[in-house]
């Protein structure tokens, strides 16, 4: 509060994806780390591990990155002393959404994505705003380039309102290859238009054998 | 609010092998505000060239009848149809005659010129060209229209697949935007004829 | 009467009809839209036989890339080109401009345009303008007295210089031709040296991108290597690919209008008698 009025943020840009499929669950984001018409470097990873089988993609100012990140696995660790397993991805769900919220007049500057199998092994995505509001998609988009991959992931993978009863599943129809497949697509198209995207992307592939990471270059301009 | 979002607007333009299509959304608002729901934004110059105006609409419309006006003395004088090129020159000179007090417009221009060659171009509101060989958006929806268009645009296009193409990025772009919508016009133009369609979409 | 030619062609200049009425929209809290802007690198070197000048190819609308392959290089005399910064009807604009009235002046004289003349029709013309036109240019050719490089600055001050650099991308630039740059740079080490400074704007510099366009001007000759390099090509393309079968969007109504081919002088049948 003591900082009220000032601007204390910066936005570092960068996008995250995320898609969930049946059995898996695409996390993906690119690694440039930029500020105004500068780059600060060409290979910061945006995606953080927080348990074996949830994984967080954010995109905003960076400081507030690193300490979110920080503060989750810091929680995650007393959990695990606590109970003696790993949390769970709609378990630390929620524990973002709260721990996003209690800073809600001094928030965390970060738009995030939290990927991962839920209880049942089947791929989950949240996806939140800066203070904590969330909701489980079958698949989302945050960051700089945010508006450009929305629309295409809608028209590949649309998935059913969730006004609909009975409710029907969320996650979307692609094998676990296509789903990488559009997500570099989007990406390269992203890349294209906006300047703030770029330089190299990072893709982490969550199932039931485990974490798998991949690389993409991405044009460098 | 920026004046650009005060109507709300989509537009879309997208070279095909021999032909092109232009697309817009048929919404009309005050801000949130709906006011009608069969609104045109892409106005016929002749047979073979259409002008699209993003942006206020009070404005799309002075300006339409400003290049009518001027495109009629052109035929006069000259007893033919304005090529594209030169259609867009026109429109850029009137636009940067207003620099320094703008019309809130951005233009999107299509046209089929000398022996059919396909011509498709934007410019900003002070009449800035932009020429481009595959696609061009204006609007509210002009960031989702970039990044549709940027992935399912493909070169040398049939009409057909033409049509699908530019119908779906529109739709899939104005689903994203909540100042335009209510589904779309389509002109797809040929050297041999020219297809008016209606597209169904979210009505919200 | 005098309304009827309200609104014939005016014979050129400004219209400021629109300004009260766009004043009051922005005291009612709206705001004016961003323009077209070239956040760009342009660069300009002397070598040992003339003028080289280069460009990257990317527009920018704020965060958005609006034009990946724009042509910043603007032709003024058949001897003289231009690279333009700032805001892009501007710096097309200004040039246009420019390089007509030098058409009319070599009509007129019948002698090859110089490029203090260009300097100063380009300088008289922004500093009218008090720094409203936003175009910063870098100005290079070869005439009688042989080549120059200038570059001019939106309020109109001018600058004259072996090598120059301009635009959100000038620093990186520039730090490559201070590093670099010598005097009696051959052909070849010229145009490496003018793309490896655009480059270095290209990559480091978010405002601009894409392609390195060059222009080398020689006493005689001027050769226009447009696309000279295409550094960033899409690095990835769907396998899969989007195509979507006839009939997938839902269409409400179709409306044919058939066109009729070339409205040749047709060939009148005989009237029925």
């Amino acid at each position: 509060m003591a900082l009220r009025g000032d601007w204390v943020y910066e936005n570092n840009g960068g996008t995250c994806v995320a898609i969930a499929g049946s059995d898996y669950c695409v996390v993906a984001a690119d690694t440039r780390l930029s500020v105004g018409y500068s780059i600060y470097t060409r290979d910061y990873s945006k995606i953080c591990k927080l348990a074996d089988k949830c994984v967080l993609a954010s995109s905003g100012f960076q400081g507030d990155m690193k300490a979110l990140q920080k503060n989750l696995a810091a929680k995650h660790l007393i959990y695990q002393h606590q109970h003696n397993k790993q949390m769970s991805c709609p378990a630390m769900a929620r524990l973002l959404s709260n721990t996003l919220y209690y800073k809600r007049f001094f928030p965390y500057y970060t738009f995030n994505i939290l990927g991962g199998l839920d209880n049942e092994g089947k791929g989950c995505v949240y996806s939140y705003d800066a203070v904590g509001s969330y909701e489980r998609t079958g698949y989302s988009c945050q960051g700089t380039g945010g508006n450009l991959i929305t629309p295409v992931l809608d028209n590949q993978l649309k998935s059913p309102s969730p006004l609909l009863l009975p409710s029907r599943d969320a996650v979307t129809p692609l094998s676990e290859s296509e789903a990488v497949d559009l997500v570099k697509d989007v990406f390269a198209s992203a890349t294209e238009r906006d300047i703030y995207t770029g330089d190299k992307l990072e893709i982490i592939i969550v199932n039931a054998t485990g974490i798998r990471q991949e690389f993409l270059d991405l044009r460098k301009d | 609010m920026s004046i650009f979002e005060y109507n709300g607007s989509a537009l879309v333009a997208m070279v095909g092998k021999n032909c092109f299509a232009i697309a817009s959304d048929r919404r009309l608002g005050v801000q949130l505000q709906t006011i009608a729901t069969d609104f045109r934004r892409i106005y016929k110059i002749h047979d073979k060239l259409y002008i699209g105006l993003s942006g206020l609409a009070t404005d799309a419309q002075t300006l339409y009848q400003r290049l009518v006006f001027r495109h009629k003395l052109y035929q006069l004088r000259e007893e033919r149809d304005m090529k594209p090129e030169t259609f867009a020159s026109l429109v850029s000179a009137l636009l940067y005659e207003k620099r320094f007090g703008p019309y809130f417009c951005q233009p999107v221009i299509a046209g089929l010129g000398d022996d059919n060659k396909p011509f498709i171009c934007t410019m900003d509101s002070i009449g800035a060209k932009e020429l481009a060989k595959d696609f061009v958006v204006a609007g509210t929806a002009s960031e989702s229209l970039y990044g549709a268009c940027e992935s399912m645009y493909k070169p040398d296009m049939e009409p057909e697949e033409l049509f699908e193409t530019i119908s779906q990025a529109l739709l899939a772009s104005v689903d994203r935007d909540c100042l335009s919508g209510w589904g779309g016009h389509v002109l797809l133009v040929t050297p041999t004829e020219v297809q008016e369609k209606a597209l169904k979409g979210r009505m919200d | 009467m005098a309304k009827a030619l309200a609104d014939v062609p005016p014979k050129g200049g400004f219209s400021f009809d629109l300004c009260r009425r766009n004043d009051m929209l922005v005291k009612k809290g709206i705001q004016l839209p961003g323009f077209r802007k070239t956040g760009t690198t342009i660069v300009g070197l002397i070598f040992e036989d003339g003028v080289i000048l280069g460009a990257d190819t990317r527009a920018t609308e704020g965060p958005i890339v609006a034009d990946k392959n724009c042509e910043k290089i603007h032709y003024m005399a058949p001897n003289i080109y231009c690279c333009g910064a700032g805001t892009a009807a501007d710096t097309e604009a200004v040039t246009d401009m420019v390089s007509s009235q030098l058409q009319l002046h070599r009509y007129a004289t019948g002698r090859e345009s110089r490029v203090v003349t260009t300097l100063t029709l380009l300088k008289s013309h922004l500093f009218s303008y008090q720094g409203y036109v936003s175009a910063a240019l870098v100005l290079g050719g070869v005439d009688v007295t042989g080549p120059h490089l200038h570059t001019v600055y939106p309020h109109g001050s001018t600058d004259t210089l072996p090598f120059a650099t301009m635009g959100s991308g000038s620093l990186a630039a520039m730090a490559v031709f201070e590093s670099k740059y010598k005097e009696g740079l051959s052909r070849e080490e010229g145009i490496q040296l003018v793309s490896e400074a655009i480059c270095s704007g290209i990559f480091n510099d978010l405002g601009s991108g894409s392609n390195v366009d060059v222009c080398v001007i020689t006493k005689g000759k001027t050769d226009y290597l447009r696309n000279h390099q295409l550094p960033n090509p899409r690095t990835y393309v769907s396998s899969r690919g989007y195509s979507f079968a006839k009939g997938h969007t839902e269409v409400l109504s179709t409306k044919i209008i058939p066109l009729k081919a070339k409205p040749e002088v047709a060939v009148v049948d005989a009237m029925e008698e």
